[in-house]
C-alpha cells in the first residue's frame, strides 16, 4: 500500500502552480484534500509522476456569500458546510447534502474544489452543481475562463478542465425566492457512496409549482439534471400524484449501471424512490 | 465478597487506550521487508517467473527442501490435500503467494515486487459450490474427484417413517455469502535471527503461538527449539488468525536463509485476498413435522465450500462436520438424515470464523421453525415451546451430550421483556401506513470449552484441547500465571486475575498473567472456539487452589496451626475465628527463603495444573425488530436483545462485551459483509470501500439479560460466550425481516439480505417502491 515513486511540489502561489501544470501536464496530478487520490496511489491506480499540492494556495480557501450566491473556492473544505454559511436556503440546503459525504475525519480534509474535478458521478457535490447550474472557474498560465456545469461533466471521472488547468472556484447562483429544497440519498452504510440520490429545488405558491429544479447522482456516468422532468412539474399541483409521476419519468431518464451492491433493475427502483422522496421533502 | 462477578474495568486497555500498545508493525521498523508476489488468476499453470536483476526474490525452486502444509482427519472420506509455502507449478486461488521480495523498506519491495512477472496459462475457475459439485466440474485438486475433499453422513433407523408419518413436511434451502473475519489489524510477522545461538524469534500476530512453532517446525524441518514464536498485541482475530499460513513459515525460512531480520506486515487488500475467508455455505433441509408442530425428524443436504486448501491445523472439516454435528441446535428430536459436504474450489481458503457454521445452522432451524409455524398455523413462540430441549442431560441425536441450560426459560424471559402484545398492535398500526416493521427471534445452544475428546470425535490427527497452567507466586507475594490459551482481545488476563485472587485472598491487580510467547508458557493451544475461560480458566482455578493449598501449609507452620485453620482473605493468612494473621506476602517470602522450614511444600511457591474438559453448552435467545423500507429494500435494527445463560460470569461487562461484538458481527452477517467474487475467480471485494462491516452507525443498541445456570460441567461453572452473538444474530434478523414483509408472503431470504436481494423479492411479489 505504498504509492509508485512521484516528485513532490509545494507551491505557495497561484502562478507557480499554473507554470508547474503548463510545463508537465498529463504527468501531473493535483493534490488538495487527497481523499481520493491518494487510496488511488496507493493502490496504484493512479501513477502521477508528479504530485502539485495546493493546499497553501490560501486564495483557493475563500467560501464568499451574497446576493447573487456562493463563491466556494476550490480548495474550501467539505467541514466548511457543516453549519450555513449564510440564512439563505441554498445555505441550509448545502448544510444538509453535506451530512452524507463520507465521514467526519475525511470532511475534515476534502475540499469542494477536488470532489468536482474527481467527478464521481456519486459525489453530492456534482449532483449540486449540475443541478442548481454552477459555474466553474478554470485557470491556466493563459487565463481564465468560466464553464457553466453542463459543459463541465463530461462523462465517468472526467470534466472540462485540461491537463494543464487547474479548477479554482465553483459560483452557484442565489435561489428564487420561497424556493425550498430537498435531497434524499440511499447508501449501504451511513457516509458509504450513494447508489442513488436525488437534489429537488421547489418554489410552491398556491399548491401549484411555479419553478422547479431536479437532479439525480449515482445513476448514470455523471450527474444528471433532469431538464424534461422539470418542465414535467412546473405548473403542476405539488401532490403525491405529481411527484410519483415525476418519479417514473426520472426512472426511465436513468441509466445505472449494476454492481455488487446493486443491480440495474435495482437502482432503476431506486431513482423512483430517491426522487419521489426528494420532491416530497421539497414541497413539504 | 468475591472477585468473581465483578465488572472490574480491563487490566489490559489503559496501554491500548492511550496508544502504548505493541504490535508486530511497532516492533518492525528496522527489519527488511517482505512483500509476497501473488497470482492474479484463479487456476493456471505457471509457464515462468520473470525476475529484476539483482532483485532478492525467492520462488518455490528456492523453498525446495520445505513440505507443504498438509493436515489430516484420519477419515476414510477425507481427502488431504498440501498448500505449497510458494505456488508449485501451478496456481489454485487469486492471491496465491507466487514469490517473495525483500526490499530495504516497505515501499522498495513493492516496487521490487511490481517488476516480478509471472507468466500463468489461466484454466477455467470454479468458484461457486455447487458448479464445484455439478457433474464433470473441472476438479481443483487430482486428489480429490467431484471436488469433494470431506463427507460427513449418518441416518437414524427412523428417519424415512418420521416423513412418512408427517402431518407436515417444510422444505426450505439457505444460503450464507462468504465473510471475512476483517480484524482490524491485518496479518503480520516479524522473524528476527539471533547470529549468536541460530535461533529465529517470530514475533506474529497470531492465536495459536504454540501450535504455530509446531506447524512451521515441521514444514521446514527445523527443530522446534531452534524457534521461538511470540504473539504480541494482536488486533483482533476472531478465528482468522488460528491457522498456519505459508506466509510465516516463509518469514522464518528467509531469516534464516538471509541470516537477517525480515517482517512482512500485510496490508488490507492482501487480508481480503489470502488470509482465510469463512461462511459461504448452502443448506438444504426438510423437517417432519406432527400437526401440533412437533419436529419428528430433520433431512439435511449441507455444502461448504471449502475453498482451496484445507486450514492448518482443524482441516477444512471444520465448517461441515460442525454442522454434521450441531445442526439440531436446541431442538429436542429423535430422527436425523444429513449429508455434509466440504467442497474445494479456486477461492481462498477457509478457516474457523467467530461461530463457525453455527450462524448457518441457527439461521436454518430457526427459518424452519418460522416457515413451519406459517404453515401449521402456529405462533412461532408456541411451535418452538413444543420443540426446546426440556430435560438434562440430553443427548442428540449425533451422540452430543447437553448439560443444564435455559432453552425455554431463556426464551420466555425474552418474550416478556420485548412485549409482544405491544409489537403486534404496533405492527398492524404503521402497516396501514405503508410501513414495515418485524420481530425475529432466535434460539440456539453454543457448544463451548470442550477439550480434546471432541476434536478427536472430529479423527483430526492434530489434537487440541487440553489447557496447563503455571501458577507461581513470588517472594514479594505476587503472582505469575503463564497460559498455553493466547488472548488478543477478549480481556482474559483481567478475568484469570478474577479467579486467581478469589482462590488466593488477594487483589487481582497482584495477578500478572503471561500468555503469547512459547519461551515463556506452557505448551497449550490458544484463544478461539469459545474455549479460553472455560478451559485456560478452570486450568487457572485449579492450580491455584493448589498454590492455595501451599500457602497454607507454610503459614500454618510459621502460625503453627493446622493447615484447615488457615482462610486467605484482604492479603492475609488469617487462623480462623482468631486475630492471629500473617500477611501473604510474608509467607511467601519464608516459602522461598527459609525454606527448609516448609519440607512438605518444597522451595518456593509454585504449582501447575492441567485441565481438559468435555465441553458446555451455553445458550440464550435473541430477538430483533426491524424495519424494512419497501422503497430501499434497505433494513435498519430499531431493537436487539439478548437473553444470554453462560452460567457463572466471572466478568459481567466483558461478558457483554462479547456479546455485543459477536451480534454486530452477526449483523453484518445478516445485512452487509459479502466477499464476492466474479465467476472467473476474482476477488471484487478487495477494500472496506466493498466489502461492508456495519459501523457503530448501523448497530443498534443491545440489551443483555443474564441467566446464571451454574454447569456442573466446568470446573469454575462457567460457560464459553465468545460466539454466540454471532450465531445468534443473523437468524434473529432474517426473521424479522421475514415478519416484516409476511403481507407479501416473502421467505425465501438469503445472507446478508442487501437493499438489492430484497427489492428484488418485493419486485418478484410485484410490489412497486411506492409500496
Amino acid at each position: 500500500m505504498k504509492p509508485a515513486r512521484f516528485d513532490y511540489h509545494r507551491p505557495a502561489r497561484l502562478a507557480e502552480a499554473l507554470e508547474l501544470l503548463s510545463g508537465h501536464g498529463g504527468n501531473c496530478k493535483v493534490l488538495a484534500g487527497g481523499q481520493s487520490l491518494v487510496p488511488a496511489m496507493n493502490f496504484r491506480l493512479a501513477r502521477p509522476e508528479i504530485l502539485i499540492d495546493i493546499n497553501d494556495l490560501k486564495e483557493l480557501g475563500r467560501l464568499e456569500d451574497g446576493a447573487q450566491g456562493l463563491r466556494i473556492g476550490a480548495l474550501v473544505r467539505h467541514a466548511a458546510f457543516h453549519q450555513p454559511a449564510d440564512d439563505s436556503e441554498l445555505s441550509r440546503l448545502l448544510s444538509r447534502v453535506v451530512r452524507h459525504i463520507a465521514h467526519y475525519p475525511i470532511r475534515q480534509r476534502g475540499t469542494f474544489g477536488g470532489s468536482l474535478a474527481h467527478a464521481d458521478p456519486a459525489s453530492e457535490w456534482c449532483l449540486v452543481a449540475a443541478t442548481l447550474s454552477a459555474e466553474m472557474t478554470i485557470a491556466s498560465t493563459a487565463g481564465e475562463r468560466k464553464v457553466p456545469a453542463d459543459q463541465f461533466f463530461r462523462g465517468l471521472f472526467t470534466t472540462a478542465v485540461a491537463e494543464n488547468e487547474l479548477l479554482t472556484a465553483i459560483e452557484i447562483p442565489a435561489l428564487p425566492p420561497g424556493a425550498r429544497g430537498g435531497f434524499y440519498e440511499f447508501s449501504r452504510r451511513a457516509g458509504d457512496f450513494a447508489l442513488a440520490m436525488a437534489l429537488a429545488v421547489l418554489v410552491v405558491d398556491g399548491g401549484v409549482i411555479r419553478w422547479a429544479r431536479l437532479g439525480l447522482g449515482a445513476a448514470a456516468d455523471r450527474p444528471l439534471r433532469l431538464l424534461p422532468v422539470e418542465r414535467m412539474l412546473e405548473g403542476r399541483l405539488a401532490d403525491a400524484a405529481t411527484f410519483r409521476e415525476a418519479a417514473a419519468a426520472a426512472r426511465d431518464l436513468a441509466s445505472p449501471s449494476g454492481d455488487i451492491h446493486g443491480g440495474a433493475d435495482y437502482r432503476k427502483d431506486l431513482v423512483a424512490t430517491v426522487v419521489e422522496r426528494a420532491l416530497t421533502e421539497a414541497a413539504s | 465478597m468475591t472477585w468473581i462477578g465483578r465488572r472490574l474495568r480491563r487490566f489490559e486497555d489503559p496501554a491500548l487506550l492511550l496508544g502504548r500498545g505493541s504490535f508486530v508493525a511497532d516492533r518492525s521498523s528496522t527489519a527488511a521487508a517482505v512483500k509476497f508476489v501473488r497470482s492474479p488468476v484463479a487456476a493456471g499453470t505457471i509457464l515462468g517467473i520473470d525476475i529484476p536483476d539483482g532483485a532478492s526474490v525467492f520462488t518455490a525452486r528456492d523453498l525446495a527442501g520445505t513440505k507443504p502444509i498438509r493436515p489430516i482427519l484420519e477419515r476414510p472420506d477425507y481427502r488431504a490435500v498440501g498448500q505449497p509455502l510458494l505456488a508449485v507449478d501451478r496456481v489454485v486461488h487469486t492471491g496465491q503467494a507466487v514469490a517473495v521480495v525483500v526490499g530495504r523498506d516497505q515501499a522498495d519491495a513493492e516496487d521490487l515486487a511490481e517488476q516480478v512477472y509471472v507468466d500463468i496459462d489461466p484454466s477455467a475457475a470454479v468458484v461457486d459450490v455447487d458448479a464445484a459439485l455439478a457433474e464433470g466440474a473441472r476438479q481443483v485438486h487430482a486428489e480429490a474427484p467431484g471436488n469433494v475433499l470431506v463427507e460427513g453422513r449418518m441416518k437414524t433407523p427412523g428417519l424415512d417413517q418420521a416423513f412418512a408419518e408427517a402431518a407436515a413436511v417444510v422444505a426450505i434451502t439457505l444460503r450464507s455469502g462468504r465473510q471475512s473475519a476483517a480484524p482490524m489489524e491485518p496479518r503480520g510477522g516479524l522473524a528476527e535471527f539471533d547470529p549468536a545461538s541460530g535461533r529465529v524469534t517470530l514475533t506474529a500476530s497470531v492465536q495459536m503461538p504454540h501450535m504455530l512453532r509446531t506447524g512451521i517446525a515441521d514444514v521446514l524441518g527445523m527443530r522446534e527449539t531452534d524457534l521461538r514464536v511470540v504473539a504480541p498485541d494482536v488486533g483482533g482475530g476472531f478465528g482468522q488468525k488460528m491457522s498456519l499460513f505459508p506466509e510465516y513459515a516463509v518469514l522464518v525460512w528467509l531469516a534464516r536463509h538471509l541470516r537477517r531480520d525480515v517482517a512482512w506486515i500485510e496490508d488490507r487488500r492482501e487480508n481480503f485476498l489470502a488470509a482465510s475467508h469463512s461462511r459461504d455455505q448452502v443448506f438444504g433441509v426438510k423437517g417432519a413435522f406432527a400437526a401440533d408442530g412437533r419436529l419428528l425428524g430433520i433431512d439435511a443436504d449441507l455444502r461448504s465450500n471449502v475453498g482451496a486448501f484445507s486450514c492448518y491445523p482443524v482441516t477444512c472439516g471444520v465448517e461441515p462436520l460442525m454442522a454434521f454435528a450441531e445442526l439440531p441446535g436446541p431442538y429436542d428430536f429423535a430422527e436425523y438424515g444429513v449429508r455434509s459436504r466440504g467442497v474445494t474450489t479456486n477461492t481462498c481458503m477457509m478457516a474457523p470464523y467467530r461461530g463457525v457454521s453455527r450462524p448457518m445452522l441457527t439461521l436454518t432451524m430457526e427459518r424452519l421453525m418460522d416457515v413451519a409455524a406459517r404453515r401449521l398455523g402456529i405462533d412461532p413462540w408456541d411451535i418452538r415451546r413444543r420443540n426446546l430441549i426440556k430435560h438434562f442431560p440430553h443427548k442428540s441425536p449425533t451422540g452430543l451430550v447437553y448439560d443444564p441450560a435455559t432453552y425455554l426459560e431463556a426464551m420466555e424471559a425474552a418474550e416478556q421483556r420485548i412485549g409482544l402484545g405491544e409489537f403486534r398492535a404496533r405492527q398492524k398500526r404503521l402497516r396501514d401506513e405503508g410501513r414495515y416493521i418485524g420481530l425475529g427471534v432466535s434460539v440456539f445452544s453454543e457448544r463451548s470449552g470442550y477439550g480434546t475428546p471432541a476434536f478427536a470425535a472430529r479423527k483430526m490427527q492434530i489434537v487440541p484441547g487440553y489447557e496447563n497452567v503455571d501458577c507461581t507466586m513470588d517472594p514479594s507475594g505476587y503472582v505469575d500465571v503463564r497460559i498455553g490459551a493466547s488472548p488478543h482481545g477478549q480481556g482474559l488476563k483481567t478475568a484469570l486475575a478474577q479467579l486467581v485472587a478469589d482462590e488466593l485472598g488477594i487483589s487481582p491487580e497482584h495477578v500478572r498473567v503471561i500468555s503469547g510467547d512459547t519461551d515463556a508458557t506452557p505448551y497449550g493451544w490458544g484463544t478461539f472456539a469459545s474455549r479460553s475461560m472455560v478451559i485456560a480458566g478452570g486450568a487457572t482455578k485449579l492450580a491455584a487452589t493448589k498454590l492455595a493449598d501451599k500457602i497454607r501449609l507454610v503459614a500454618a507452620t510459621l502460625l503453627e496451626v493446622e493447615p484447615e485453620a488457615i482462610e486467605l482473605a484482604d492479603g492475609l493468612a488469617r487462623v480462623r475465628q482468631t486475630n492471629r494473621s500473617l500477611a501473604i506476602a510474608d509467607a511467601a517470602r519464608a516459602a522461598y527463603h527459609q525454606s527448609y522450614k516448609f519440607p512438605a511444600v518444597g522451595a518456593g511457591l509454585r504449582d501447575t495444573a492441567l485441565y481438559d474438559p468435555g465441553g458446555t453448552f451455553s445458550n440464550a435467545c435473541h430477538v430483533a425488530e426491524v424495519e424494512v423500507d419497501i422503497g430501499t429494500g434497505g433494513v435498519s435494527i430499531s431493537r436487539f436483545l439478548v437473553v444470554e445463560d453462560a452460567g457463572v460470569l466471572i466478568n459481567p461487562m466483558i461478558v457483554d462485551g462479547q456479546i455485543a461484538g459477536g451480534v454486530a458481527q452477526g449483523i453484518a452477517n445478516a445485512l452487509y459483509e459479502e466477499v464476492v467474487y466474479d465467476d472467473a475467480g476474482n476477488l471484487l471485494t478487495a477494500s472496506f470501500a466493498d466489502y461492508l462491516p456495519p459501523t457503530a452507525a448501523e448497530i443498534p443498541e443491545i440489551d443483555i439479560v443474564h441467566m446464571e445456570t451454574i454447569s456442573p460441567a466446568t470446573v469454575t461453572g462457567a460457560k464459553g460466550v465468545g460466539e454466540g452473538g454471532a450465531i445468534g444474530a443473523p437468524a434473529a434478523v432474517l426473521n424479522a425481516i421475514s415478519d416484516a414483509l409476511s403481507p407479501f408472503g416473502i421467505e425465501a431470504l438469503e445472507m446478508p439480505a442487501t437493499p438489492d436481494r430484497i427489492r428484488d423479492l418485493l419486485r418478484k411479489a410485484g410490489i412497486s417502491p411506492h409500496g
